[in-house]
């Protein structure tokens, strides 16, 4: 019998994957990719616990995140562009110009 | 069976996850992503919610995978160099840290033993789609209308940062 924790393990599992990811990683499009797969962690647990309490509220947010999650994405490639055609580099290790 | 089938789609899905953390191309980080995207979408049909798996593969496979891959191509950005990662062991602490209190809230909270109206048996007469227009655009129109100009501020705002000169 598959409970809604199953799916929440599941989730937290994919997270600290996620958190790992982002922490550690040095390319700056495979830290992007890190945080969609929080995000879709985050996903999995509002469907599931709205699955659990008989609600719709769980779901419409999951919409509005992957909403937030899909204009995020452009604006941040975007960006990421525009950097390595001034850098030529994408490493977040040369993305310092701000430290003192 | 069904419990056989949710801990196979677990699996891959968890296996997707550490190939999109630990490989050294970002091709490969991306497509194992994609992979996971596609398990997480099994997972809401099995939830009863078809109408998100739905706009899960065309929003975030089909959409936002794109959009990295092209980004990825037209960097020509190659295999990563030597140094893959840094502060490993920090993240790995960090990581592990996040799931034990994760998974400590998980098994002992409890959640409220409140059994709303929307159950899978009106999911499935009613039509899922139709419960969730139903509730963005009587309860939550506010947030849709936001999520619209939300959208438009970042096509412009893309448009603006990737422009040659502006």
């Amino acid at each position: 019998m598959i409970t809604t924790t199953h799916y929440m393990v599941v989730s937290a599992i994919l997270f600290a994957l996620g958190t790992f990811g982002v922490l550690t990683r040095r390319n700056a499009i495979v830290i992007f990719m890190c945080i969609e797969l929080m995000l879709n962690a985050v996903n999995l647990t509002f469907i599931a616990l709205s699955r659990q309490l008989g609600n719709m509220d769980g779901q419409v947010f999951v919409f509005f995140v992957m909403t937030v999650a899909a204009a995020e994405a452009a604006v941040g490639l975007a960006l990421m562009i525009t950097f390595f055609r001034n850098k030529d580099t994408i490493e977040v290790d040369d993305i310092s110009l701000l430290k003192w | 069976m069904e419990v056989i089938f949710f801990y196979l789609v677990a699996l891959i899905a968890v296996l997707s996850g550490l190939l999109v953390v630990t490989c050294k191309s970002p091709v490969n980080s991306a497509l194992a992503l994609v992979n996971t995207f596609f398990c997480l979408a099994v997972f809401y049909v099995m939830l009863h919610a078809p109408f998100m798996a739905a706009i899960q593969i065309m929003v975030y496979a089909g959409a936002i995978m794109v959009l990295i891959l092209f980004v990825i191509m037209l960097l020509n950005l190659g295999v990563e160099p030597l140094k893959k990662y840094t502060h490993t062991v920090w993240g790995i602490i960090a990581g592990s840290l996040v799931f034990i209190l994760t998974f400590l809230f998980i098994t002992r909270g409890q959640t409220s033993k409140v059994a709303g109206a929307i159950t899978n048996e009106v999911v499935m007469r009613e039509g899922h789609t139709e419960l969730i227009g139903k509730a963005i655009f009587v309860d939550f129109l506010l947030p849709f209308e936001l999520a619209s100009i939300l959208l438009l501020v970042a096509i412009v705002g893309a448009v603006i940062l990737a422009k040659r000169e502006v």
